[in-house]
């Protein structure tokens, strides 16, 4: 049951990724994208990742969504239409760098295996076994991000960080030209 | 041919990745528009976080809370759970992956409002004219020009 | 913005409490089911956002003042950094919540909640300057 489920979620989101890849109108893009980070959301629940499952549909479907609808409001929806001679070009290593990476595929685990290295490594082994006794809190996920992997949650907290800077110092004043002192003192605030 | 089906049924998920991470990337080389490039990107990066949660996930296992307070106590080797770590990566990697994203789309809006377009191939010839006049520019009048009487 | 949708802003008045709600819920609920401080966080932003789609930036910077927003930003990476600190300070290693009480176990509860905190508000405020700094440029 669990197959049907995956395949036909796949299914879409191929469909999905190919009506984005196809289509010239930017907002038409970005819905579609929404809908794509929905819909991997579902397929992220079907595989037991409840917690991936929760993010991808709060910023995937919701604030990506809403940002790239506010950088549309920005710079216009329309794009050109893809010129035809780049089309083969980009094609063709497409589809190479997919087969190569498709062949590599055959030394992966396979799909649900329980015997699989990731399974049975030891750091796994650990989580799973002792974090219960250890950090005393049922989900594993969240002892795992705030206490064994503190050092990289700290990182990625000061990703974030970092990249509100970086927008806030390309977009926090308002444009150079015709900006009036009032303006800006507003946009201070 | 039994072979063939399992190899099938063991792999197709990788390779459904492997197809979304291609169509992502064929729209990142292959469409001009910066924002169009920034969803591709997108597409790609979407298809990493599946491939990752595909190789923690467990056929029949569950999600990686513990089933009970009493599990907390005595740890159940009967339980099988899909793998926290996996899971752990890919969701901080979802938040600061919107925060990227939105660093990308503040660069679009700053080259849209400079350029007056956010077509690549247009950028580029609207850098090389610019380029071309520079030289133009430092070079100074050529021999031809100045017998021709045009100092400049 | 917006004045000829009221069914809209009923509507949207009426969630926004129950936004907020979900986002303590999913912040302080984390240790016991799916969520956590990315996710709370994200939630809580969703509300101000839907607030400010609803009655114009301009109102809600008012209600979230970009002065506030900003020292969110750093507070909470600084309470994520404070709490490693302090468990230098109290003998142990950086990030390492079994000193901060005399019992590991609720040592590291308090340090998951601080922690998690620390995410929560970080990526809220976050979240909130991006849509805000799009939303607001003319």
């Amino acid at each position: 049951m669990t197959l049907v489920i995956d395949v036909f979620l796949f299914l879409f989101l191929m469909i999905t990724a190919v009506a984005m890849a196809r289509m010239n109108s930017l907002f038409g893009v970005v819905m579609m994208s929404g809908i794509y980070s929905l819909l991997s959301a579902a397929l992220f629940m079907v595989m037991d990742a409840p917690d991936v499952a929760f993010t991808e549909a709060a910023v995937g479907a919701g604030i990506s969504t809403v940002l790239m609808l506010g950088t549309l409001a920005l710079v216009g929806r329309v794009q050109k239409p893809a010129l035809r001679r780049h089309h083969f070009a980009a094609l063709g290593i497409v589809i190479v760098t997919g087969i190569a990476l498709a062949y590599g595929t055959y030394d992966l685990p396979a799909f649900g295996d329980a015997d699989n290295p990731v399974q049975t490594s030891t750091v796994t082994e650990r989580y799973v076994d002792v974090s219960g006794r250890e950090i005393g809190i049922p989900n594993i996920v969240t002892s795992v991000l705030a206490s064994y992997r503190g050092y990289d949650t700290l990182g990625e907290t000061v990703v974030v960080f970092t990249a509100a800077v970086a927008v806030l110092v390309l977009l926090g004043r308002a444009r150079r030209r015709g900006v009036t002192g009032e303006e800006r003192e507003s946009d201070l605030q | 041919m039994d072979n063939l089906l399992q190899i099938i049924i063991d792999h197709y998920n990788y390779w459904i990745v492997i197809i979304l991470m291609m169509i992502g990337f064929y729209v990142v080389i292959a469409r001009g528009n910066l924002v169009k490039k920034l969803v591709g990107l997108n597409i790609f990066q979407t298809s990493v976080f599946l491939l990752y949660i595909s190789v923690g996930n467990v056929m029949g296992g569950t999600a990686p809370i513990l089933v009970s307070e009493a599990a907390e106590a005595r740890p159940d080797a009967q339980v099988l759970y899909t793998n926290p770590l996996t899971s752990v990566l890919i969701l901080t990697a979802i938040v600061v992956g919107v925060a990227t994203t939105s660093l990308g789309l503040a660069l679009v809006v700053r080259i849209k409002e400079s350029y007056g377009t956010m077509e690549e191939d247009e950028i580029i010839d609207m850098d090389q004219a610019e380029d071309k006049a520079e030289r133009d520019r430092l070079r100074g009048p050529t021999p031809e020009e100045i017998a021709e009487g045009h100092p400049s | 913005m917006m004045h000829r949708h009221p069914i809209l802003r009923a509507v949207s008045k009426l969630l926004i409490a129950p936004i907020m709600l979900f986002a303590l819920y999913v912040q302080f609920h984390g240790d016991y089911g799916p969520g956590g401080g990315f996710q709370a966080g994200v939630i809580l932003a969703v509300a101000f956002i839907l607030y400010a789609l609803m009655f114009g930036v301009e109102t809600a910077r008012r209600v979230a003042p970009m002065w506030m927003l900003r020292f969110l930003t750093a507070f909470g990476v600084l309470l994520y950094g404070g709490t490693g600190v302090v468990g230098i300070l109290l003998g142990g290693a950086f990030l390492d919540y079994n000193v901060l009480a005399a019992d590991p176990k609720a040592g590291q509860h308090i340090g998951i909640l601080l922690v998690e905190g620390g995410v929560g508000i970080t990526v809220a405020s976050v979240m909130i300057v991006l849509f805000f700094t799009f939303a607001g440029r003319k």
